[in-house]
């Protein structure tokens, strides 16, 4: 054994050694990576001796609510400024948020409207500035200054969004910052459109902007845009935001130095704390009214966007007094060469809607809604991943992470007596839009996508259906857009649109709201196509809740070998308005017909060719047993389920010409499948004792944990695992190789490979 | 004391039994999961999901694979109401999704009063306007 290998009794380095060594290597760090500090936190920083101070000199709460007011007024004006003038998609549905932050970093006052998950992260990147950058002589923080920022991995939520950030001084000293952030969508990455399911590793996708100065003197460096815009296929786009958020940063500021010309900094800076605190006690008492008690549920993704797969989003949430513990451990773990893994901020950003959004939506916008709720997740999982591992789909993770939070946190408000909203069952939770790019009918590059995204059915409440294709889960107040206006941008149509899917239902006693269907087909462009980024078409990404059914499944179908505006034009009548009669009835001769899971990489389409998809539906609440009879009938003449369908689940009888119920029939209907109930289910022991298995079955790639042993996450197949604590690559194989070598091996057995050499 | 804990089932303070809201029957004790007292059924996904595309033609249909998640269904043996539903990937062992803490919730209750109808919570209401 060498002596470098003879263990050795460590010595306790004194205070001085311990200041010493810490001096040593801050003077000699080789690369300022995201800060496990920063982005493992998204409590409130302490309370500085200055927020103290201004706290005890202003603390009339009239005063405070006069000031939040109007700095909120500011966030709301800067919010509206970029979705007026934001050239991004994305910026016109309100994918955006515009706040105001303390001094130390901490988001306190946000906009009202648009994305809110940006409200428990963003904050970030702001704290990497003032660890960083203030005082680093090569840098330093100054009036007038504005720093970028779009890496993930240094917060927000994926590196489509991208965040002008600006110090607010007053008489020199540092009081609070503004940001805006916005969904850009283009971002250089090897597909167009910002989050490309592609992604092997973090090199492939795109921009990677750790927050640097882009900004003196109030004007956008003119050599660090260009070299912005040489890295993405919108420079066009780059440019034109950049300039709207820096704007809009700016109109906050002005409100601000409106309220410090006023009331005077102190009033300001303790507004900014008071709420910040306020906000955090009230989440915590809000907290102490429900009931003690543990909640688990899992989300199944059945994707990795490139394969068919099953990755287990596995949560535990615990409620003891006035704490709240989301425990993700059991997750999946992270794949070393796919895009679905988010860094735990953005999954904490995601859970934060749910309360926000969903629970207490009379809160203040802001970082302290989620600040006191804890989150335990396994370190290099899928929910938690590394820096090594890609992240552009992480909205694949944070969307079923933020289900499994709704979906558990319903199970702790029915029977707190302090409601703030409806007991609501998960609401859909995929983006099932289109993704595109390519170079438009004007010549021009460009990469993004459809608004329809925000077209999530909404899950049923506890007295109500859910609503239809209504909003994203990531922003409930966001818009659809108008696709007649984003068509004269791009150079395809969506020859159907905001039709409902018929029978693509999540039944209940409250039926889950359903979502439309979308059939696009590129017209004017040779170099046009589209992706898709949704999982759910094997394995429904919502759970239902008290006896409710989730959303059924969602495919991508294809119709090639055709141009759809020239039959339109010659042969009208064959056209079908549904994907359902194009693909069963199959009326274009010499087409072929193909259906796919959603998560189609970039692919370019022909002119006229089909690519068909549909919104899903929120999941349904109660039994469907319970269900009035007329809502079942009304459904039918709104087209949202067929009348064979709707008889058959429902159990309700109906004449089938004039739909009048048979009220005695149906009730005689619904009590013999009570009895049939009876007669057909087994004992809960009894069912366990043939169900239960000891491992994931050997015919499903799985991947997280089996049962309730957290420890042990499986990685693909039942003898291949990992200790939760001790991360383990987890690499993919191409699904091209995959199925060469399926093929090949039927060629080996038909002794059709004629001989090769290997 | 009883405490409406879902849609379906309450829980008696005193008891500390797990009781259905639609007939009253007693499922079992509240230290346990609700589950085990309750008949289960496990369903092919595509009689609640049916296919909208046709599955001779096609492998994605809308309707989940059977071979990939299954949904469990839960009844109260005495009515038959369906209590609650679990999408869950075969074999999977059931999960025990609701475990109170019984002298928490006792204490909790002992400042409350009994709530026999549960609280739906606000509607949302449209926004009037400013008018005059």
């Amino acid at each position: 054994m060498s002596e470098m290998n003879t263990p050795v009794t460590a010595k306790t380095p004194s205070p001085e050694e311990v200041a010493l060594i810490k001096k040593f290597l801050n003077d000699t760090t080789l690369f300022l990576g995201p800060d496990p500090e920063i982005m493992q936190n998204h409590d409130l920083m302490p309370r500085t001796e200055m927020e103290d101070e201004c706290m005890r000199k202003v603390g009339d709460a009239h005063t405070i609510a006069k000031i939040r007011d109007r700095i909120q007024a500011g966030c709301d004006e800067g919010y509206e400024m970029v979705e007026q003038m934001g050239a991004a998609p994305g910026a016109k549905w309100g994918d955006v948020i515009t706040g105001v932050y303390s001094a130390s970093g901490d988001l306190a006052i946000a906009s009202a409207g648009g994305v809110l998950i940006f409200s428990a992260l963003v904050h970030h990147p702001i704290k990497f500035i003032i660890k960083n950058w203030v005082n680093e002589p090569t840098v330093g923080v100054r009036e007038g200054d504005g720093f970028i920022h779009n890496d993930s991995r240094y917060g927000n939520v994926h590196n489509t969004d991208q965040s002008m950030i600006l110090p607010i001084f007053h008489k020199g000293k540092l009081v609070c910052w503004v940001a805006s952030t916005v969904h850009e969508g283009e971002n250089g990455a090897i597909e167009p459109g910002g989050m490309p399911s592609m992604a092997e590793s973090p090199c492939d996708e795109g921009l990677k902007m750790c927050p640097f100065k882009v900004v003196e003197n109030y004007q956008i460096k003119r050599d660090i845009l260009t070299f912005l815009q040489n890295s993405v296929r919108e420079p066009k786009l780059q440019y034109e935001d950049m300039k709207v958020k820096l704007f809009a940063c700016l109109r906050i500021k002005q409100r601000i130095e409106e309220t410090l010309n006023t009331d005077g900094p102190e009033a300001l800076i303790s507004t900014l704390r008071t709420t910040m605190e306020n906000v955090r006690a009230e989440v915590k008492r809000r907290v102490s009214q429900w009931p003690d008690m543990t909640v688990r549920t899992y989300i199944i993704q059945d994707s990795t966007l490139r394969e068919n797969c099953v990755v287990k989003i596995n949560c535990k949430l615990t409620k003891t007094g006035d704490r709240l513990i989301f425990d993700f451990r059991g997750s999946s773990p992270e794949f070393t060469n796919r895009p679905t893994n988010t860094i735990v901020a953005g999954l904490k950003g995601m859970l934060a809607q749910v309360f926000l959004c969903y629970v207490w939506p009379d809160l203040p916008r802001g970082q302290a809604a989620f600040a006191p709720i804890e989150v335990i997740t396994d370190p290099h999982s899928i929910v938690n991943c590394s820096y090594d591992a890609p992240n552009s789909q992480s909205l694949m993770s944070i969307f079923t992470g933020f289900t499994a939070g709704q979906h558990a946190v319903a199970k702790f408000l029915y029977s707190c007596p302090e409601k703030y909203t409806k007991v609501h069952a998960p609401t859909f939770n995929m983006i099932n839009t289109f993704i595109w790019g390519g170079v438009s009918q004007h010549g021009e590059t460009l990469g993004n996508l459809c608004a329809d995204l925000n077209g999530m059915g909404a899950g049923a409440r506890s007295d109500l259906d859910g609503e239809h294709g209504l909003a994203p889960i990531f922003a409930t107040m966001a818009d659809i857009g108008e696709q007649e206006l984003n068509e004269e941008d791009v150079p395809f149509l969506q020859l159907v649109s905001k039709k409902m899917t018929r029978d693509a239902i999540a039944p209940g006693k409250y039926r889950g709201g359903q979502g439309y269907t979308m059939i696009a087909a590129t017209k004017d462009s040779e170099q046009w196509g589209f992706m898709t980024t949704c999982q759910g078409a094997k394995i429904p990404p919502i759970q239902g809740l008290f006896g409710g059914y989730a959303c059924g499944c969602y495919p991508l179908s294809k119709v090639k070998g055709i141009d759809v505006y020239d039959i339109l034009l010659n042969e009208p009548h064959k056209f079908k308005h549904s994907i359902e009669e194009i693909m069963n009835e199959q009326p274009f001769e010499d087409a072929t017909y193909t259906t796919h899971h959603m998560g189609m990489g970039f692919e370019i389409s022909k002119r006229g060719e089909l690519f068909m998809i549909s919104q899903g539906a929120g999941a349904g609440y109660g039994d469907l047993l319970e269900r009035d009879p007329a809502g079942v009938i009304r459904d039918i003449e709104e087209g949202l389920i067929s009348p064979g369908v709707a008889e058959r689940l429902y159990k309700v009888k109906f004449d089938p010409a004039t739909l009048a119920v048979n009220q005695d029939a149906t009730a005689a209907a619904r009590d013999a499948e009570r009895k049939d109930r009876i007669a057909r289910g087994v004992p809960y022991a009894e069912f366990i004792k043939t169900w239960n298995k000891p491992t994931p079955p050997s015919h499903l790639q799985y991947f997280g944990c089996w049962g309730d042993d957290v420890a042990k996450l499986y990685m693909g197949s039942p003898d291949k695992f990992r200790d939760a604590n001790t991360p383990r690559p987890n690499y993919m194989v191409h699904p091209k190789d995959v199925r060469i070598a399926e093929l090949e091996a039927r060629l080996h057995a038909l002794g059709a490979m004629g001989g090769e050499k290997q | 004391m009883k405490v409406l804990m879902t849609e379906y089932l309450r829980i008696d303070l005193d008891t500390e039994q797990w009781e259905c809201r639609v007939c009253d029957h007693t499922i079992g004790t509240a230290a346990k999961g609700y589950k085990e007292g309750m008949l289960v059924y496990n369903r092919d996904p595509r009689e609640i999901h049916p296919p909208i595309l046709d599955p001779e033609k096609y492998r994605f249909t809308f309707s989940p694979d059977p071979e990939w998640v299954r949904i469990l269904e839960y009844y109260c043996p005495h009515c038959g109401t369906m209590v609650e539903t679990e999408y869950a990937i075969p074999g999977h062992p059931p999960l025990h999704d609701m475990e109170p803490d019984l002298p928490a919730l006792r204490a909790q209750w002992a400042k409350r009063e009994e709530v026999k109808e549960p609280v739906v919570g606000p509607a949302v209401v449209p926004d009037q306007g400013h008018n005059h």
